[in-house]
């Protein structure tokens, strides 16, 4: 008899039905991909933060003064202490690695370029543009195309085995050089493979493959200073104590925080005589935006969940009101008022569990095209999400439910079945 | 109100007088005045349902107020929070120049009061005295007002508040101060001491340096700001306006964008803006589709009035209006109800995310209003289209 009420009430009243299961599907829907979206967002926008370029700095323990203005090196170039190129693929090997998204390493070197009357004194950086490097059995390929991603290079970017440079391009109008061009310099005819416009110091100096400025210089193998992005946890207290006094647990805790303090410490481990530095510019300002952008989805979210309860009970409410006839009816045929409400739970409980499935996979797609429309990238959904999910929506519905179901369990049957609801 | 007959005032109590009230008021004065009392009277006698229709729309209202606010204004908020990485445009002075001696204020007039401008002259000194005698440093005149202002990231043990007293980079104190005491430095011949107060620290070009008071550096050195950074705020086209601007006050100096300031910017707050706009959409199509389940219910459940209308004779016209203007009336009062809500809960949003408030934006009521009111309307005219095909007499017999 039970299982046939609440079939017949299904097959008979479908419209009433179909109102409270689009509400709780779209419910559903929404509470799962906002969910998704808002636990998802951190890592997405610090990503998006690292366009922001590397916020860690490696450069030598006994490193010398720079003596630079506007990007013109004005230091003899053969002064100072070195990195080693070959330590840098064990950047790769760090305890965060995962957390790294890119390095490039920087070698300066001041050159004369030019030919005939226009020769000008000018720096040539050497770097990784995108080199293909291996580390144990990992290949990656890193550079400044990852860490600089606001390089422009009209032309094209140089091999990073090739002799082919890129000319900044206020140095480019100076020297009356575009791509395609030979630049004699130092004796030696590079290829301008493409004119490089960064807004900064850059536009004033030659970019090259790491190799040629490390033979310009007469050093192999040597790097200035090495510019890290990583990805890292806001700074909180923990953060910017120092691990030389903490306990043991506390230093555990902190080693394995992605900390830029803590990555920064990890760098120092795996590159011999190094020191790094977090760059403050870039990387003090991430945590603020990181935690405004999170706490703001958070609340939007709250606002998300709170819309869907509401249209999930709204409906639930409205199709149970619309019944009263019907609870007279079984009132008056004997069915107490456990009887009715059993009938109605079962219901919403059937409703709650249908409307929840097809909403969270309707939720599921929805976050995977907020993912891969907006950030490019996946955003996954947890399968804890969904027993959770299901079990608010069922909360939900018999939440939404309960007030008008004892509304209509109380009414007398008599008025219900003379029609003066 | 005022056209009531006398004879008709005061309150009634039971439902005869009310079946007389509806009775006689439908023979009298079937006019624009009988049409407001049934609306009136109708949300009155029903109160508990016309008031959870009345609550739905109110929240919707609310939820949709607040992330139409939050999503003009946190933008704002978000740029406030970028201008904190500092500048985003660099005004330098043409080769071997200096900028012209009032270019701060010209470039103060062209901007007003949006944007922050701090100067900068460079010099190469070297360290007289001490064990890195001869070696070369650069020493740099600023405004540390300015430079505190726009430069947030700057870890600075203490800010030089005295004359000849020199803020040094932690890489440029070991080589000429490592005791911190007051050190002397030559430039051209001329030579000055300075006291060392305080420590900078920035992981960039920044820790090589010397940096002095504007005033004590042209004193020394005779050189004059060759670079101004201008944090200017705004979005991207308020900027690139900015830049134009100053490109006319300033013809003999070259204005640029940062472009790693502006780009990461640029890139970070779209994505934000796109995914507050995607989510915003959501939320509001869900309150939307939670008052059309309670509107339609409310309507539906009144299909006796309905039935009672159209025995009674009213054209079919009529009873449409009469529907479609009560559904228009919850959406007006539940709108603007929403609306004060809503704005409330995006200051309060405001203040607790942002740490400063969002300012109301009333242009965003017409939208909640006119969205609210087709709504309603929607949620009227469904039940409607489905009792017009049934007899009044069936709905009256309670089938």
């Amino acid at each position: 008899m039970f299982p046939r009420l609440v079939y017949e009430s299904f097959r008979h009243q479908p419209r009433r039905k179909l109102l409270a299961g689009i509400a709780i599907t779209l419910g559903v829907a929404v509470a799962t991909a906002m969910i998704a979206v808002a636990t998802d967002i951190g890592d997405k926008i610090n990503r998006e933060l690292r366009s922001y370029g590397a916020n860690l700095i490696v450069a030598p323990q006994e490193d010398t003064l720079d003596v630079e203005i506007g990007g013109v090196n004005l230091k003899p170039p053969s002064d100072g202490a070195f990195l080693s190129e070959t330590d840098l693929p064990k950047i790769r090997g760090t305890f965060w690695h995962n957390n790294i998204v890119g390095f490039s390493p920087m070698l300066p070197v001041t050159v004369k370029a030019g030919s005939g009357e226009n020769i000008q004194d000018v720096t040539l950086v050497g770097t990784y543009f995108n080199k293909q490097l291996t580390f144990g059995k990992q290949d990656f390929a890193t550079g400044v195309k990852i860490t600089h991603p606001w390089w422009k290079v009209e032309g094209n970017w140089p091999n990073d085995n090739s002799q082919d440079v890129l000319l900044g391009q206020r140095l480019a109008a100076k020297l009356d050089k575009k791509t395609g061009d030979v630049l004699p310099l130092d004796g030696r005819l590079l290829t301008i493979s493409g004119i490089l416009s960064t807004g900064a110091a850059e536009d004033d100096q030659i970019v090259a493959p790491l190799a040629l400025a490390q033979q310009i210089l007469g050093k192999p193998g040597a790097v200035r200073r090495v510019y890290v992005s990583a990805l890292t946890k806001p700074q909180d207290a923990l953060a910017v104590q120092d691990p030389r006094t903490m306990t043991p647990e506390v230093r555990d805790r902190w080693y394995c925080s992605p900390y830029v303090q803590s990555i920064a410490y990890q760098l120092q481990e795996v590159i011999p005589h190094s020191h790094a530095e977090q760059i403050r510019q870039v990387a003090q300002n991430e945590g603020t935006v990181l935690s405004r952008i999170q706490g703001l989805m958070l609340l939007v979210t709250l606002a998300a969940l709170l819309a869907s309860a509401l249209a999930v009970s709204a409906a639930m409410a409205t199709s149970v009101f619309e019944r009263r006839v019907e609870v007279g009816l079984m009132k008056a045929l004997g069915a107490g008022s456990l009887a009715v409400s059993t009938i109605f739970f079962a219901e919403a409980l059937l409703l709650a569990l249908v409307g929840g499935i097809a909403g969270f996979s309707a939720g599921a797609f929805l976050a995977h095209q907020i993912g891969s429309s907006i950030f490019n990238s996946q955003i996954s959904i947890q399968p804890v999400l969904f027993p959770i999910i299901l079990t608010i929506a069922v909360f939900v519905t018999f939440a939404g439910s309960a007030a008008a179901i004892r509304r209509a369990v109380r009414f007398d049957p008599v008025f219900a079945l003379r029609g003066e609801g | 109100m005022s056209t009531i007959p006398s004879t008709n005032q005061g309150p009634f109590r039971t439902p005869q007088q009310i079946a007389d009230r509806r009775a006689l008021a439908s023979h009298t004065s079937p006019s624009v005045s009988m049409f407001s009392r049934m609306l009136f009277r109708a949300a009155v006698l029903r109160r508990g349902r016309a008031a959870s229709a009345l609550l739905a729309m109110v929240v919707a209202a609310a939820v949709a107020t607040a992330m139409m606010n939050l999503y003009v204004d946190v933008q704002a908020k978000l740029r406030t929070e970028f201008r904190n990485y500092g500048a985003n445009v660099v005004i330098v002075a043409k080769d071997g120049q200096s900028l012209p001696t009032d270019a701060l204020a010209r470039i103060e007039s062209t901007l007003g009061a949006k944007a922050l401008a701090v100067p900068f002259a460079y010099a190469v000194a070297r360290v007289a005295g001490g064990q890195s005698e001869g070696q070369s440093v650069v020493v740099v005149g600023t405004d540390f007002t300015r430079a505190r202002q726009v430069n947030h990231w700057w870890k600075v043990s203490r800010w030089p508040d005295a004359q000849n007293q020199a803020l040094i980079g932690m890489k440029a104190a070991s080589v000429v101060s490592p005791n911190r005491q007051p050190f002397e430095l030559t430039f051209q011949g001329k030579t000055i001491q300075l006291t060392p107060i305080g420590l900078l620290q920035t992981g960039a070009a920044e820790d090589s340096r010397v940096y002095l008071d504007q005033p004590d550096f042209q004193n020394w050195t005779g050189v004059a700001p060759t670079t101004v950074e201008v944090a200017a705020s705004g979005t991207a086209a308020d900027v690139a306006a900015s830049i134009h601007d100053l490109g006319q006050a300033l013809p003999s100096a070259e204005v640029r964008p940062i472009r790693q300031i502006m780009e990461g910017e640029a890139n970070v707050l779209n994505k934000t803006r796109a995914t507050l706009y995607a989510s915003a959409a959501l939320v509001i199509l869900t309150s939307a589709i939670g008052v059309l389940a309670t509107l339609m219910g409310w309507v539906f459940d009144r299909r006796r009035d309905f039935a009672i209308m159209k025995a009674l004779g009213a054209s079919e016209r009529m009873v449409n209006g009469f529907f479609a203007a009560e559904a228009a009336a919850l959406g007006v009062v539940g709108a603007i109800l929403g609306f004060a809500l809503g704005i409330g809960v995006a200051a309060w949003i405001g203040r607790v995310n942002f740490h400063a408030p969002v300012v109301p934006r009333f242009s965003v009521f017409p939208y909640v209003l006119v969205g609210s009111i087709i709504v309603a309307l929607m949620a009227a005219i469904f039940p409607i289209a489905m009792l017009r095909r049934v007899q009044p007499a069936i709905i009256l017999r309670g089938e």
